[in-house]
């Protein structure tokens, strides 16, 4: 048995599988140094991330699982979550020990899990998708402040890139302090250069009400059924965590 | 900020809400040439304080009409105030709307004024204004009028992505009583055109692959429900009768709003019949995802759908000769008649199973209703039983437990005001 510790990249993940079967060690649980706790009994690997040896693992794992399901697995590290990472690990390294059968049983606790991560991640990005609310500045740039529970904003770029194809935008991730901005020709990356004070993206001038804004607020007062009142189911669908960048919500605030 | 705009938008939206329709999956429209928009994804962008989805900018085109339907609040002998947009107006909020990620696209329904074929002729100019001049591709619900031309319908066909026209009330006798300027077979004729149309586009592209699209997410309709004295079975058998002959992707059930004073039905200030709604929604459910007939699940002798417990318990109930169901033996299509057995769960099981038999606490983390599961199914440890359970205990057993976990209890999804 021993403790993996990984950088938290996607990279150092798999990094970790390759070194898990290099070393051809028995059992080990992977950590961050975040999460790590010293035990005097358990020997410690460190995983020095490695991309050659990650995408060997990658290209592995799809060919495989497949490309769909291996995006779904990726899907599952975007949770950030050191637990989700550890079912994650240990889910890589079944599926090189069985065969890609072992991603259907469900009776398998790591693969139950990742299914469950990968269910709210996807989630989260269906609900990005749904509650982006662009601001038209006087630029002409559409812009939205969002603050998903998961690094989602990689998992709508291709949504957005689509739909919106003839309007400069920019997507800004408040919570990680980064961005997707579309020129018309591309999507890149951006992020402030101070990510404590946003000195190149400041996040107050991302909103930007116009007569639009009053007309959605007028139309989703009106669109609504009084008789029909169920706040609870409301609540269920847009939770409050959420109001402060949807204009419709945010004066119940 | 046009202030006539924004009365405009509160009056014609207020009357279109009660349209339920809300759909806006079902059709693969791409964005072509880097213009705006596109189909599928089916997203619901924010949600009333009622719970209900808001997925496409749904309004009227007018609340003016010429028809007096005793159900409606537009009906032309009510007192309310009355607006009318222009085919700018519709196009720019739609446009501006989208640009904003606030909605799906546009869901678009109208009074009747001057005529039927007057009324249809403008709502087309928007549709088309939308695709041919903006270069919009988002989703499009078209209403269609009844008693329009049928070439104004099979044009706008071209356009929409979905169509549909109300049957309003389940029955040829209720509709009669409450809107005698309508009929079912103006629905049908309308639907019939409309699906034969569909065919016809669908033999072309079997030759020509680039034919262009004809109403890509098909026709729906809406019943109203609990506005006349229908039963449940004659709600359920019309929805069936229409999506086998339409090829309908969805019936909606719509628990009837008092709105006008009528002592033909209920008061002003009554409770919708939210349960009622919910327990029609199930059935339909039931019908189109998990193999059930509309005959098993209402019968002369059941006519109303239990109110206290769902319609797939509910039948379980009264079969109890399909019980148990072995989990680990039985085929998909039986596991999915478990009470408390999903679409997602029963998958799982076929899938898991073929590693060894399932036990219970297996089962238990599949995402199952287990509580609901257990007096229905056998898996690896079940209990032996000396004799089977009397439904009516099993059924009294589940309502208490649902009374214990107020969370679930339907009762509390009602407004105490």
């Amino acid at each position: 048995m021993y403790n993996y510790l990984f950088d938290g990249s996607f990279e150092g993940l798999l990094t970790a599988v390759y070194d898990y079967f290099a070393l051809r060690h028995q059992q080990a649980i992977l950590q961050t140094d975040a999460t790590f706790h010293t035990d005097l009994f358990t020997p410690t690997h460190r995983v020095i991330t490695n991309e050659a040896n990650a995408e060997r693992v990658w290209e592995g794992l799809q060919k495989k699982v497949g490309r769909s399901k291996s995006y779904g697995l990726f899907t599952v590290y975007l949770s950030e979550d050191p637990i989700a990472h550890r079912h994650l690990f240990n889910y890589i390294v079944l599926v090189f020990q069985k065969g890609a059968e072992v991603t259907f049983d469900y009776r398998h606790d790591d693969v139950l899990q990742v299914e469950n991560f990968a269910k709210k991640v996807n989630r989260e990005r269906h609900r990005m998708k749904a509650f982006v609310r662009f601001s038209s500045t006087p630029t002409g740039l559409y812009t939205a402040v969002v603050k998903p529970d998961f690094n989602i904003l990689p998992l709508i770029k291709d949504h957005f890139q689509n739909r919106y194809a003839d309007q400069p935008w920019l997507i800004f991730d408040v919570k990680r302090h980064y961005g997707l901005y579309y020129d018309l020709e591309k999507v890149d990356t951006v992020m402030p250069s101070n990510p404590s004070n946003h000195s190149d993206i400041n996040v107050g001038e991302l909103f930007n009400d116009d007569e639009y804004t009053t007309y959605w607020k007028t139309y989703f007062k009106n669109t609504n059924i009084s008789a029909r009142k169920n706040l609870k189911l409301h609540r269920q669908h847009v939770p409050r965590r959420y109001w402060k960048y949807l204009p419709e919500k945010a004066d119940s605030l | 900020m046009n202030d006539r705009v924004v009365e405009k938008l509160a009056i014609l939206a207020d009357a279109a809400k009660y349209d339920v329709s809300c759909a806006s999956s079902g059709s693969k429209r791409k964005n072509t040439n880097k213009g705006l928009g596109n189909t599928g994804a089916g997203i619901c962008h924010s949600y009333t304080e009622d719970g209900r989805c808001v997925s496409l900018l749904k309004i009227l085109l007018t609340n003016y009409c010429i028809y007096d339907c005793a159900f409606c609040i537009s009906r032309k002998s009510n007192d309310v105030k009355r607006a009318a947009f222009t085919v700018e107006e519709v196009v720019s909020l739609t446009i501006n709307f989208y640009r904003r990620n606030y909605i799906e696209g546009l869901f678009l329904s109208s009074g009747i004024f001057k005529n039927a074929d007057y009324t249809m002729e403008r709502m087309l100019r928007i549709v088309k204004k939308l695709r041919l001049e903006e270069n919009f591709n988002g989703y499009i619900h078209l209403k269609t009028i009844p008693g329009a031309s049928e070439e104004l319908i099979t044009e706008a066909g071209l356009y929409a992505d979905r169509m549909s026209i109300n049957l309003e009330l389940p029955t040829e006798e209720g509709l009669k009583s409450l809107a005698p300027e309508k009929s079912h077979e103006d629905v049908k004729r309308e639907l019939g055109w409309v699906r034969a149309k569909t065919l016809e586009f669908a033999d072309e592209r079997k030759v020509i692959k680039r034919a262009p699209a004809f109403v890509p997410a098909g026709q729906s309709t809406q019943i109203v429900v609990g506005a006349t004295p229908e039963t449940d079975l004659d709600i359920l058998y019309t929805a069936h009768t229409y999506y086998q002959n339409y090829a309908l992707k969805r019936v909606y059930y719509s628990g009837y709003i008092p709105v006008n004073e009528d002592s033909r039905m209920p008061a002003l200030g009554s409770n919708p019949p939210i349960i009622r709604e919910n327990r029609l929604y199930q059935s339909d459910w039931l019908i189109r995802f998990y193999g059930f007939d509309v005959k098993e699940l209402v019968t002369p002798t059941f006519p109303n759908l239990d109110t206290a417990i769902d319609p797939k318990l509910s039948w379980a109930l009264r079969n109890p000769h399909f019980f148990p169901v072995d989990v680990n033996t039985a085929p998909y299509e039986a596991i999915l008649r478990v009470p408390g057995i999903g679409l997602r769960s029963a998958k799982k099981i076929i899938s898991a199973r073929r590693f060894g038999k399932l036990h219970s606490w297996q089962l238990n983390k599949l995402g199952l209703a287990f509580n609901r599961a257990q007096y229905f199914m056998r898996y690896a440890d079940s209990p032996i039983q000396l004799g089977e359970k009397d439904p009516q205990v099993i059924r009294e057993v589940i309502l208490d437990g649902q009374r214990k976990n107020k969370n679930n209890f339907p009762s509390l999804q009602l407004s105490l005001f």
